[in-house]
């Protein structure tokens, strides 16, 4: 039964590949891609190695001493071993020396031709670390078309991604295992990771370095999109925040604009310019709320607003006394940030 | 048993029991008591000119003083907030100087709390209402440190902010004072 049991984990585990919503297995990217074929020869080659070390040692213990013979090394009768044996030694020594090589020339090929996809991109976004989401501005030489986001990034497949990291607090970890690797947000300092993602789909992301109370709640979406696709979200995105259309969305607008709200967080295109919190201005359009803590809807809206230290404890954003009426209208405002 | 082992089986039973009795400070994450607590509109005199008595400490002025987590929270408003665009990292510059020891509206939290929530005359705004009582008291706590006023196990021992000033832990301590106390 035991047995059973451990010969199941591994499947359980090997079952966790197939999910690419989040995957080390992901293989969605192209450094991913390349990364991962590193990964498998320097596990083929290990094997190997490993394999072929422990086999010489498990002979070692099993093979008896010849009787009367006394140890070669203390007799200093070694060099004087058999001429095969000494040809197995040298070869053997010759064999770990050239496999190191293929692995260090392999590592190297790696690295070279990724930093070489991080030459030339076509997109460059700006990540900013916070505890705990993310902030995200898609630069442009173009102040109009710089688009200010949060928590859910989009980019097209295909096209070969910059993204600049930088925190504002503490150190984070950019981590997007379906689509590349993993690096550190420092404060104070800029580093950089890039993307080419090579199939469409949306992706998870979580900050993979401990971070403070709610580091398992600092997580984002990335939408790997065709590009016309992504040229109409970029488009939408774009826009300005729509008005309110209903008398209970535009009380909900008035609260925020006058309340706490509007210290943190920015809507484009209204008085609301908060620069501390995510930006809301296509909020409703992302699948999560809270930095992937809660997936979007209205009830999960009205529970965050309601009491976001319940949700999140710890979160920055406090928790505001607010009537039952209000909470209703800001939510049925913040609905309609598609 | 020896009496040397005996002897040092207490002290490790006695220092066992010490650090049993140590309470670590409690974050409150909620802010519930606090919603609404101080009703707009509703001035609560905290300058006693001429040597008034102060009334008593504000009782929820004891979840915020020598409380790090809710230090540390008000240090992180005080730079979101643009505290510092006037007064700098407590030097002053537009607005008073933060961290010596002249109050003008008294230097106790609660006096604190309320400058910040209702603002003062010449340029300090009125916070009531852009921020919860709860972040309020938090930074109230964060501007009570600069002067040295909480314990030291409490305050950061790291500003954010680049600094070439002495760390909060290694400051003297002072007293709480307010407008009265201080004399001036």
């Amino acid at each position: 039964m035991k047995l059973a049991t451990l010969a199941f984990l591994p499947a359980l585990l090997g079952a966790c590949s197939y999910q690419h919503y989040q995957s080390v297995f992901g293989n969605a990217g192209t450094d991913d891609h390349q990364f991962l074929t590193l990964f498998a020869i320097f596990m083929a080659v290990c094997t190997v190695m490993y394999v072929a070390v422990i086999a010489f040692l498990i002979v070692g213990i099993l093979r008896r001493r010849r009787a009367g013979e006394a140890n070669v090394v203390e007799t200093g009768r070694h060099h004087r071993a058999h001429p095969l044996m000494r040809a197995g030694l040298i070869g053997w020594g010759a064999v770990v020396s050239i496999g190191l090589m293929a692995l260090a020339i392999t590592s190297f090929f790696t690295d070279r031709s990724m930093a070489q996809s991080a030459a030339h991109p076509r997109l460059s976004i700006t990540v900013t670390g916070n505890q705990w989401w993310w902030d995200a501005v898609y630069n442009s030489a173009d102040a109009s078309q710089t688009l200010h986001t949060a928590n859910e990034l989009h980019i097209p497949v295909g096209v070969p991604t910059r993204i600049i990291l930088r925190s504002n607090d503490v150190i984070h970890s950019f981590w997007l295992p379906s689509l590349a690797g993993k690096q550190d947000l420092i404060p104070g300092r800029e580093t950089d990771i890039s993307i080419v993602p090579k199939k469409t789909g949306i992706y998870r992301g979580q900050c993979a370095e401990y971070c403070g109370a709610q580091h398992a709640n600092m997580a984002f979406v990335v939408n790997v999109d065709n590009y016309p696709d992504f040229i109409n979200w970029w488009r939408q995105q774009l826009q300005p925040a729509p008005a309110p259309a209903t008398p209970l969305a535009q009380a909900g607008f008035d609260y925020i604009a006058q309340h706490q709200c509007s210290m943190c967080h920015n809507i484009a295109g209204t008085p609301v310019g908060g620069q501390v919190g995510p930006d809301l201005t296509h909020f409703a359009s992302r699948r999560t709320l809270a930095a992937g803590t809660l997936p979007m809807s209205v009830g999960n809206l009205h529970d965050w607003i309601a009491d976001p230290q319940s949700v999140k404890p710890g979160t920055k954003m406090p928790k505001i006394p607010m009537e039952e009426t209000d909470l209703r209208a800001v939510v049925a405002y913040l609905e309609t940030l598609k | 048993m020896s009496s040397p082992f005996r002897a040092s089986l207490i002290i490790a039973g006695a220092a066992t029991l010490m650090v049993c009795g140590c309470k670590r400070e409690e974050r409150h994450s909620d802010s519930n008591p606090l919603a609404g607590s101080v009703p707009a509109g509703e001035r609560q005199p905290t300058i006693y000119p001429g040597g008034g008595t102060p009334p008593p400490l504000d009782p929820r002025a004891a979840r915020y003083e020598n409380n790090a987590p809710a230090l540390a929270e008000g240090q992180w408003l005080y730079a979101q907030m643009n505290c510092v665009g006037c007064h700098a990292h407590g030097g002053g510059g537009m607005g008073p100087a933060l961290m010596d020891d002249k109050w003008r509206y008294g230097g106790r939290i609660d006096q604190i709390a309320m400058t910040i929530a209702e603002g003062r005359p010449n340029g300090m705004p009125a916070w009531r209402g852009r921020l919860t009582d709860d972040q309020i008291w938090k930074l109230a706590a964060y501007v009570r440190s600069l002067s040295g006023q909480p314990s030291k196990d409490a305050v950061s021992s790291r500003a954010d902010e680049m600094s070439n000033t002495t760390p909060l832990t290694l400051t003297p301590r002072q007293g709480p004072r307010n407008a009265d106390t201080a004399g001036r």
